[in-house]
Order: structure tokens, then C-alpha cells, then sequence
């Protein structure tokens, strides 16, 4: 029997959510990893481990690892430095498992990976070599790297997502990083399609296709069909180009959930009120709301970069959080809605675990 | 031989740790040193680049704020105190 597993990453320590195998009923553990803020919780299938990366403003980034579905937590940041002389590390936005590495995205923007389970950790220097590095601006919630997006095949091919600059690519396992931005728009900047600049807020790969991207961006929803080589603006037929999230179904390339958010100097928050998922079917050529059992007035709530995640099941579970704590859950593919949880932290970041 | 005083949280968030803990050490940077020797990863926790005192970390000497190289006697306490904040 499949049961589902909500690993809930909050600003004040990290929740775990165990459904049935109906996905119908919610026991909440926690507030686990000594109520650390937690930005992103990943499982590894390979070890059946599960990892969390954040920050404490007294204690510094960490890495939690737990190996026994969250019963107990071991912690470690030894490597996750720039060095004496380096800028400092204040908290772990991003943790992905990858072909026996687990890597780390952190702020100030840049990559580490750990090769023994992440104990200790090494610094991905070539991203942080880049050229661009200079010019790099960070947006309102840093300078970040959030989102880490492995080759499902390829261990040498790699890309993430750093606000506010850009989507970056290395075919080579990180020793050079290629900015992959072209035709992003940045419609808050002077020259509205720099090389870098833009502001990333989460990336993509579409099921199967290692070559299909989206993006949602501070400035619309972006497709790539050319592994990131370009894009094109997909944002027609939304509420709002700005929101934070994007959704990949596991198994269909043209399948994907997006939450709008109102302009970013308006609010950030459901436009008008009234919370909706957005889904496309047509590998977002076009796109269709999806309400039912949300609010649909008076929600002024947002939802965070990592703050949506699908399980594997058939038919997809959705699964969001947002910036005020309530936790919703559709069980067929984004149609009706139903909330699991409605008082904890703010929710910053959601994954979905099918055990079997 | 100094007594070391850490703050609840700490002890909670590395095992094998204690409230109170005696060191022979002759600064504060010693003596979180000696911390780390029995218990791997505190220090971590204590110093950031630099190396430096955590921003929000506070640190005392006999009641005195101290830095790293601060000297500490051998009837000394140290307090290490994580700042007040809320949110």
C-alpha cells in the first residue's frame, strides 16, 4: 500500500504530514529540527533519507538529515563557508539528492555538495567564478540560490536558479556554468533582456523531457525546449504573470500548476483575494483556474518558491502551503481542493513523499 | 579550570552536551576549541567566518562581553548567550 508523506519546511522548524493511502487523512508531527527556520526538506529515494536545509539567525545554515522518516535528526554545516575571508553563509535555501551526492543551494548565492551524505560539504566553486558574479543583485529575499534542477541521466549536467540573477547550466559537473537567460524578460531593469538580471523564482523539468523547462518568473512564466538554450513567455491567459511556484507533473511534459500572486508592488497575494491553482495541460499554451475549495474572498495569503510539490500517484496529489500557514491538497490533479492544515508557521516550503 | 555556561538551545541541538561545562583554556577561542573536541560541531555553531563570534551570539567573560581572544582566568565563567531577538 502507497501512502503519501508532507514534508513541510516553516519559519519556525519543519513539519511532517502522514496521509493514508487515500490521501484523505492528515496526522501534523512537529515542529521538528529544533524549530530551526527551514526553507526546503528533499527525499532521497536512493537512501531513504530524508534532508532539510535552513538557517538559524543564532546558529547558522545547517543541513538535517534523518534516516528514519523523521523520528530523529542529525545536523551539520562543516564545508558550507566561503572561507575566513568569504562572504558569510547565513541559511540553506535549497538541498537536492543527485546521482549519490546531495547538493546544497545557499545564500549568498552558491552551491555545495556533499559526497558522504552530507556530513561534510565542499564548495562548487565554478558557479560563484562566473563572470557575471560581479553584477549579481538579490531580490527581496536575497541573494539566493533556490532552486537545483539535476539531469535525470547525465551527472555532469546541471542547472539552478539564483534571484535575482538567472538561470545557470554546467554540462561539465560544476566546473564552468554557462548563464542560460535568453529571451527572460526582466521588466523591472533598465535593459529589459540582460544576460543575467533576471529574477528566477523557481525552475523545471518537464517529465521525461530533459530538454523542456518552465520558469516562473518576477515577470511571467517562461518554456525552454531547448534545454534553457532560449525561452519564450507563456504567461497569456494567467491572472498575473508574478507567483513563486511551478509544479511539474511526474509523468505528462504538458502538465503543470502555477499560483498566480497580484504584482509584486501590490500585495503578493491571491489577486483579489481569491486563491486559485492554475493548471495547463497543453505544455502551457494555455492555462485554466481551479478554485474549488479554496477561498475565494478575503484570502490575502501567498505561496513561496518551494511552497508546492506533486507526489507520484495516479491520479498527481497537489500539495501547497502558504505565507500564513494553511495547507491544501487536491488528490485529482488540481480539480477540487481541500485544506489539511490551517495553523502552522509560515509555510515556506512543501514536498510529497509517496511511501510504499 | 574555567566553567562554561551554554544556553538551552544549544544543548538540545548538539547530544552530548551540558548546561555546564569545566575547560582548561586560555581564551574564549580555546575554550570553545576544548567544546568541540568532545563534542564535534559545536563550534560551528559559535564562530562563523572570519573566524568571528556568530552575529547574534553573545559572549561573556565574568559578565564582561568578550571576543574570541579574550583572555579567560583559571576560576573564570563564560557565558555564551544567543541574542534577543523575536519574530
Amino acid at each position: 500500500m502507497t501512502r503519501t508523506m508532507l514534508l513541510v519546511g516553516t519559519s519556525k522548524g519543519a513539519f511532517i504530514l502522514d496521509g493514508d493511502a487515500d490521501r484523505a487523512s492528515w496526522s501534523i508531527r512537529g515542529p521538528l529540527c529544533e524549530g530551526w527556520p527551514i526553507h526546503d526538506l528533499q527525499w532521497d529515494p536512493a537512501t531513504r533519507s530524508i534532508y532539510a536545509g535552513g538557517g538559524s539567525i543564532w546558529y547558522g545554515p545547517a543541513v538535517f538529515r534523518s534516516d528514519d522518516l523523521g523520528e530523529t535528526w542529525s545536523h551539520s554545516s562543516e564545508g558550507l563557508t566561503y572561507g575566513d575571508d568569504g562572504p558569510k553563509v547565513p541559511t540553506v535555501w535549497n538541498v537536492t539528492p543527485a546521482h549519490g551526492a546531495i547538493f546544497a543551494g545557499v545564500e549568498p548565492a552558491g552551491l555545495f555538495r556533499s559526497d558522504d551524505g552530507g556530513a561534510n560539504w565542499s564548495h562548487v566553486a565554478g558557479l560563484r567564478e562566473h563572470p557575471s558574479r560581479p553584477g549579481w543583485q538579490p531580490g527581496a529575499g536575497g541573494l539566493i540560490c533556490h532552486t537545483i534542477v539535476p539531469h535525470p541521466s547525465d551527472a555532469e549536467k546541471m542547472w539552478v536558479a539564483i534571484s535575482a540573477v538567472g538561470t545557470f547550466a554546467t554540462e561539465d559537473g560544476g566546473t564552468t556554468w554557462e548563464a542560460r537567460n535568453r529571451g527572460v524578460l526582466a521588466c523591472f531593469a533598465p535593459d529589459p533582456y540582460p544576460e543575467t538580471g533576471q529574477c528566477v523564482h523557481k525552475l523545471v523539468m518537464a517529465a521525461g523531457q530533459p530538454d523542456r523547462f518552465y520558469q516562473q518568473n518576477h515577470c511571467g512564466v517562461f518554456r525552454s525546449t531547448d534545454g534553457t538554450q532560449s525561452w519564450e513567455d507563456v504567461s497569456k491567459g494567467l491572472s498575473s504573470e508574478f507567483g513563486f511556484v511551478f509544479g511539474a507533473h511526474p509523468r505528462d511534459p504538458n502538465t503543470g500548476w502555477v499560483i498566480p500572486l497580484s504584482h509584486p508592488e501590490e500585495g503578493r497575494f491571491a489577486p483579489g483575494g481569491s486563491l486559485a491553482v492554475w493548471r495547463t495541460r497543453d505544455g502551457a499554451d494555455s492555462w485554466e483556474r481551479h478554485g474549488d475549495g479554496l477561498p475565494q474572498q478575503d484570502a490575502f495569503v501567498g505561496v513561496y518558491r518551494e511552497a508546492l510539490a506533486v507526489d507520484r500517484l495516479d491520479p498527481v496529489g497537489i500539495f501547497f502551503g502558504t505565507s500564513t500557514g494553511q495547507l491544501y491538497g487536491s488528490t485529482d490533479e488540481g480539480e477540487r481542493w481541500t485544506r489539511l492544515a490551517e495553523n502552522l508557521p509560515p509555510i515556506w516550503g512543501v514536498e510529497a513523499v509517496a511511501l510504499d | 579550570m574555567a566553567t562554561v555556561i551554554l544556553p538551552r538551545s544549544l544543548v538540545s541541538l548538539i547530544p552530548g552536551t551540558q548546561r555546564s561545562t569545566d575547560v582548561e583554556a586560555a581564551t574564549v577561542a580555546e575554550a570553545i576549541d576544548r567544546l568541540d573536541e568532545q563534542t564535534p560541531g559545536i563550534r560551528n555553531r559559535l564562530i562563523d567566518a572570519g573566524p568571528m563570534i556568530r552575529q547574534h551570539i553573545n559572549v561573556y567573560v565574568d559578565s564582561q562581553p568578550a571576543a574570541l581572544d579574550t583572555p579567560i582566568g583559571p576560576n573564570s565563567t563564560v557565558h555564551i548567550i544567543p541574542a534577543v531577538s523575536g519574530g
